[in-house]
């Protein structure tokens, strides 16, 4: 049965949950197929995730082994493909808690880098699992700025092979996941030599296990990298590489080749590279950072209306701990801001499959744009999810704290997402370097694209808002921000510019405006949200109150924006303090709004109980019961072998000398 | 540190290689050992007694730290000698083993909430304990899962009929002797959580367990036999305890930034990233000006939590002779004073660890790094102790009642002076834009006065809010809820206030004058660092106008420069062991790569060259397809 004070809160929802659930997912049908997909896996005991917390990292691992090959079993069984309708849903299904996601990775980069030849060797095997890849870019030393990267692969013109080697420590490969143990063959990423001289970074296949006994190949010494904060399932390894030969036909050489006598041939576009960068990064947006914060609110809002703590009214039961507005302001901006984020990631969606067509007709006019929009966002989303995260962590209180609530785990996996495929901060960068391109382009006259033409169209003067309700105003909210994302590229240009003049060398300019430059990236792309957020509003139905309720989250995300970072609205005067107040006022007003919807908000989200695996999130609200019920199950009340061992002679050494 | 660090006895595995159970295992070895250990050396002195703990444990929570923080000091101050007689020198040999159970499952800061009952039968001269509802079971008090044989129990006492609120019961838990729990106790480990695996948080279910009349700790509040209830003289002096426990509390936001900020600044100067001049080397990523921003600001913040820690101690210990005395006055505003100060600092210090962790990249990710643990030891002082909105709301009514007291034409003292001069304004409107003139950017003197002004400002904002709520509703505490987001601001500006004065203070003791100099702009970078992520408050007050701003951001960087050669000497100073440290990427002699290698090899998943899944699960598969 459900818990009374959960079942009242969606008694009184104002708008038709089922309708929001259907939009988030992109229609009805898309509903169904999901849901079929989330049963099939979820009812089928050998994807239960239920123990994890329990598990040690050898245990998270064998499981995530053990599924990934009953997956193979259990797509077949169910007609599944990689191309169908339902294959994005078996990650969701999943909760990513499966092995060879890296294996994925490595037939993708050889369909992307390999020649025809290549990919008809080496894609049929991987399909088959006949070998297990991996993917080893990232190093001891080296993350996201790859020119760095240290490891060696010569060319020896005698053997028609590639010598690979890892010359000193931080050159070792380090942090790729699947390497650990499990992978037969991996694309490594190392500096061309040919002839003695450096051709920079490609992509060769080497194979790492036997693919008789698995024990390493010769030349090879390969292991895991030991416990993280999460991916506990996934066996990150390292890599190291001594004087390991392989033949020239094992280069990726769609756009590379290294002909027999050792010429070097460059052939098509490199540009190509960031465009699979690009992918990567939107990708990640829905499934690494969407949903665990989804799954977070929805655990933190279900946890507050059934905890109760005090009392509002003297006399009256214990308040919910979500009446108290302190709560809502902690928790209802991270559920606006899910919505926010579901939205613009729609957004980069579209742009990318747009760019993407682009590209087969071998137009690459899009391509800055993408890869500067895809950097800001992946940067900016992936920074403020986690935020959110950990808030809704901690406005659980102590039992946010316990793994059995399920927050620790998906905090400790969402954080990772910041330095992942680019660390944020190098990622605001290169959109800063876009942003500021556009801007001396925009004023020369210059076209640029789409999302930044705003940029010419600066009009100065104040915001015109006169009281408390002109700020629930898309219009008047969607300028402030724009205002603030041109005045803040304005001046950083205007800056960089300045120490140039003064003599200052154009790297050390860039370096000393850094700072700046991120927030203005910053403020870019929360513009950008803020705007996509409120076009989206303005297209959808009115009926079944979904438009209603999605206007109120709009207004809330929006001026949580401005309530939060107060001064960048100040500073030039747009908004008089006045006007502050009149934001503020309106803001707070909007979390009593949007309060009485917040659990139907989070239902929408349709995560099931077992792919929350959260004692305080639950669908029925049995939060107690279920909490002391699981806790009993852990392998800790078993007897302990301290207390034979320590506790016993420390208890009777004691009372010998009594 | 010599004792612990070159004893044999104390070493063991590297404790993120092992399980919840063996960590638990090893934490209680430790602990029996130290026990022991510490009378074999005669120590006795609660500091050293802290600092030899510390080395044991390596600043990590060990199964023992209730027994010996809460429940023998709980003994000393709330049982009568009667009791004492029965239970200190037990407890002190450690035959008896204790915990402090308050916290239920439902109910934690909000202890009138607490739902377990004590019912006093005057036929038997006992007191019945109940856990009444799924609720009502206790939770989270660390040693009570599998350690402890005893508890001190909070709840609500029940006597003739009547509840007299919340009391202090001795309640054994399991059997001396086997460790068995009793008949009517249920008793268990609370699961897996974020940290603290070595500690056995437990939960504690009663079922009509009686325990004795004398088991009632009565050194204030008392039952006699016949059920009279003996009301205590006077519940202020729990306040002490508290204070004195939350300033501990900002000492160890204090310290584990500090730790946080080590490692980063260590590793960032030992990584090499990218170029910052076409053809040169790779420089040192702590080169880079976001790096600094990152860091730096948090560099000044641990130190300035060092000095607010100081403080606060000092001033507890000082008046903790007038209370000794009976003089109570100064107790209300330390106690509001320390509340929001505990959760500033410990909020603070949580997303400065997370910072740290994150400007080490992938590399903080791993526990090799050592910031993870440090963090998940660390983020629970948000929500022990009193949950820190909570606790902000609680200096929040202190402020709005000091703004009352001076709106009345009386004069407040201590912190909250400045109220006073909200008056003053009042007659002349002119004051506060005459300011804006006087705030001179490069003197911590004058930053503090801005930090006062913005202060003051939302007090009187949140009360005139406060105000205007109750003008419109009835209920007091409706229209307390709906000015709580401003309440907290105004406590959380306050809080800020008393660091920067703080710290702005401590200059002039510092008699070194090249200590001095470097303190002197950590305390620069921190006042102007809070100014421009808070540019909003001081613009909208008008004490700052948007010119002083662009210069306060500018000076912000020019710091960042000001401070880059010291900034690990600045973190050597802080003095920690490698040892202590736990952390590759921190280590003394920044010899990081070869030393993450030689860590990785020792992983459990590396013990066998070919993984048993191999043979389980790929092989037969492979075989199949």
């Amino acid at each position: 049965s459900v818990n009374p004070d959960l079942a009242s809160e969606r008694q009184t929802a104002s708008f038709c949950v089922e309708k929001l659930t259907a939009l988030l997912d992109g229609g009805t049908e898309q509903t169904r197929i999901r849901r079929a997909v989330v049963e099939a896996i979820q009812s089928d005991p050998v994807f239960s995730s239920e123990n994890q917390y329990f598990q040690t990292q050898n245990e998270r691992y064998e499981a995530a082994v053990r599924k990934a090959v009953h997956l193979q079993k259990k797509m077949h069984e169910m007609g599944w493909t990689e191309n169908g309708p339902e294959y994005k849903y078996i990650y969701r299904a999943l909760s990513g808690d499966v092995a060879f996601l890296l294996h994925r990775v490595f037939m993708r980069s050889i369909s992307m880098l390999g020649s025809d030849k290549q990919i008809a060797k080496w894609i049929p095997l991987a399909t088959q699992l006949r070998l297990i890849g991996s993917y080893a870019q990232t190093e001891l030393g080296h993350g996201t700025y790859l020119q760095g990267l240290e490891t060696t692969a010569i060319f020896d013109t005698a053997t028609q092979e590639f010598i690979l080697n890892t010359p000193k420590i931080s050159a070792m490969k380090w942090w790729p996941g699947d390497m650990g143990r499990s992978a037969t063959h991996t694309v490594v990423f190392a500096q061309l030599y040919i002839h003695g001289k450096c051709y920079g970074i490609h992509p060769f296949i080497v194979q790492i296990r036997s693919l008789q006994d698995h024990s390493l190949c010769p030349g090879i010494t390969a292991g895991d990298i030991g416990p993280k904060m999460n991916f506990e399932a996934i066996d990150n390894g390292y890599l190291m590489l001594k004087n390991v030969r392989i033949p020239r036909e094992n280069m990726l050489s769609k756009f590379c080749e290294v002909r027999p006598d050792g010429t070097y041939v460059r052939q098509g576009s490199q540009k190509i590279n960031y465009f699979t960068m690009t992918a990567v990064r939107i990708s990640l947006i829905s499934d690494e950072v969407l949903t665990p914060l989804m799954k977070a609110c929805t655990i933190a809002i279900r946890y507050s209306v059934v905890r109760r703590q005090s009392k509002l009214k003297p006399g009256e039961q214990e308040a919910k701990i979500l009446d108290y507005q302190t709560q809502q302001e902690k928790l209802l901006p991270q559920l606006a801001a899910a919505y926010a984020f579901h939205f613009i990631n729609n957004y980069l969606q579209e742009l990318f499959d747009r760019g993407y067509r682009e590209i087969q007709r071998k137009n690459f006019d899009m391509l800055p744009e993408l890869h500067a929009l895809s950097s800001g966002f992946k940067a900016v989303i992936t920074h403020h999810s986690t935020a959110a995260v950990e808030i809704c962590l901690r406005a659980c209180g102590g039992h946010g704290y316990s793994l059995l609530s399920g927050l620790p785990s998906l905090y400790t996996k969402i954080l990772a997402s910041c330095i992942y495929e680019g660390e944020n901060t190098i990622l605001l960068l290169q959109t800063a370097r876009f942003l500021i391109k556009c801007f001396m382009a925009v004023s020369a006259g210059q076209p640029v694209p789409p999302s930044v033409t705003y940029l010419a169209a600066v009009k100065p003067g104040k915001c015109p808002a006169k009281n408390k309700s002109d700020f629930l105003s898309p219009d008047i909210y969607t300028e402030a921000y724009q205002h603030v994302a041109v005045r803040l590229i304005s001046s950083t240009a205007a800056k960089l510019q300045d120490l140039i003049q003064s003599g200052a060398k154009k790297y050390d300019a860039w370096n000393q405006c850094t700072v700046q430059l991120v927030q203005a990236a910053k403020a870019h792309c929360h513009y950008i949200t803020v705007k996509n957020f409120a076009e989206t509003v303005e297209k959808l139905e009115t009926k079944a109150g979904i438009q209603r309720i999605m206007k109120h989250l709009c207004d809330l995300f929006a001026l949580h924006g401005i309530f939060s970072n107060t001064g960048a609205f100040l500073h030039d005067g747009y908004i008089s303090a006045a006007q502050m107040d009149m934001v503020t006022a309106s803001y707070l007003d909007l979390l009593a709004v949007i309060r009485k919807d917040a659990v139907p908000l989070v239902d929408a989200f349709d995560f099931t109980d077992k792919s929350l695996n959260s004692a305080l999130g639950s669908y029925d609200g049995q939060v107690y019961q279920r909490l002391y019920e699981w806790a009993q199950k852990s392998p800790t009340n078993k007897m302990s072998p301290a207390y034979e061992r320590y506790l016993k002679p420390l208890l009777h050494n004691a009372l010998s000398k009594l | 540190e010599a004792l612990v660090l070159n004893d044999p006895d104390f070493q063991h595995e590297d404790l993120n290689f092992l399980s919840r159970s063996q960590r638990y295992e090893q934490a209680i070895r430790k602990s029996s050992l130290m026990v022991m250990k510490l009378r074999e050396y005669g120590i006795a002195d609660p500091e050293e007694i802290f600092w030899f703990k510390s080395f044991v444990h390596r600043g990590r929570p060990e199964p023992l730290d209730l027994h010996l923080g809460m429940f023998l000091p709980t003994l000393l101050t709330q049982a009568t000698p009667e009791q004492q007689d029965r239970f200190f020198m037990p407890a002190w040999n450690l035959e008896i083993i204790g915990t402090y159970a308050q916290t239920e499952m439902g109910h934690g800061t909000h202890l009138r909430g607490l739902e377990t009952t004590a019912t006093y039968d005057p036929a038997t001269q006992e007191f019945i304990l109940n856990s009444p509802t799924v609720t009502s079971i206790k939770w989270w008090p660390g040693g009570l899962g599998k350690t402890s044989n005893h508890a001190i129990v909070l709840a609500q006492l029940y006597t003739q009929g009547q509840c007299k609120g919340l009391h202090a019961f001795i309640v054994p838990i399991r059997q001396l002797g086997t460790h068995e729990p009793l008949p009517g106790i249920t008793v268990g480990d609370i699961g897996p959580k974020f940290g603290y695996d070595e500690m056995d948080n437990g939960y504690l279910k009663m079922d009509n367990f009686r325990i004795p009349r004398e088991n009632m700790l009565m050194k204030y509040a008392q039952v006699e036999p016949d059920g009279t209830y003996v009301k205590p003289v006077s519940d202020k002096l729990t306040y002490g305890t508290m204070v004195f426990i939350r300033s501990l509390i900002v000492g160890d936001s204090a310290r584990s930034l500090s730790r946080a900020c080590t490692i980063a600044i260590r590793y960032s100067a030992v990584r090499h990233q990218s170029e910052l001049k076409p053809g040169e080397p790779e420089p040192q990523i702590l080169d880079y000006q976001t790096q600094q921003y990152k860091l730096f600001p948090l560099l000044a913040t641990a130190y300035a939590f060092h000095f607010v820690g100081a403080y606060i101690k000092d001033t507890y210990h000082r008046i903790s002779g007038d209370i000794n005395e009976g003089d109570l006055s100064e107790l209300p505003e330390l106690h509001a004073l320390t509340a929001g100060l505990k959760a500033f600092t410990s909020w603070t210090a949580n997303a400065g660890i997370e910072e740290c962790r994150m400007a080490c990249g992938g590399h903080g990710y791993s526990p090799c790094s050592c910031i993870p643990d440090i963090y998940v030891t660390f983020t629970p002082s948000c929500t022990y102790e009193g949950e820190n909105t909570v606790m902000m709301l609680q200096t929040a009514r202190f402020l709005v009642k000091s703004y009352t007291q001076v709106s009345s034409g009386q004069q407040v003292t201590g912190m909250v002076s400045y109220l006073n001069d909200l008056s003053r304004q009042r007659i002349q409107p002119q004051h506060v834009a005459a300011r804006t003139v006087t705030v001179r950017i490069n003197d911590p003197v004058s930053l503090v006065e801005a930090y006062k002004a913005r202060a003051a400002r939302l007090v009187e904002a949140a009360a005139k809010n406060l105000q205007a709520e109750l003008n419109h509703r009835k209920s007091k505490e409706d229209a307390w809820n709906r000015t709580s987001v401003d309440l907290v601001r105004a406590s959380e500006a306050h809080c800020h206030y008393v660091v920067v004065k703080l710290f702005a203070a401590k200059l002039s003791e510092v008699s070194n004058a090249a200590v001095r100099a470097v303190l002197t702009d950590l305390c620069l970078l921190y006042a102007l660092f809070g100014i421009s992520k808070n540019t909003g408050d001081f613009l909208q007050a008008g004490i700052l106008t948007s010119a002083q701003i662009t210069q306060v951001n500018q000076h912000v960087k020019e710091l960042l420069a000001v401070i880059r050669p010291n900034a690990v000497a600045l973190v050597d100073s802080f003095d920690f062991h490698d040892v202590h440290l736990g952390s590759v990427l921190g280590r003394y002699d920044g010899n990081v790569y070869e030393n993450m290698f030689e860590w990785a090899k020792k992983s459990p998943l590396n013990k066998t060259q070919v993984h048993e899944s191999f043979h389980k699960h790929l092989k037969p598969m492979q075989a199949k397809l």
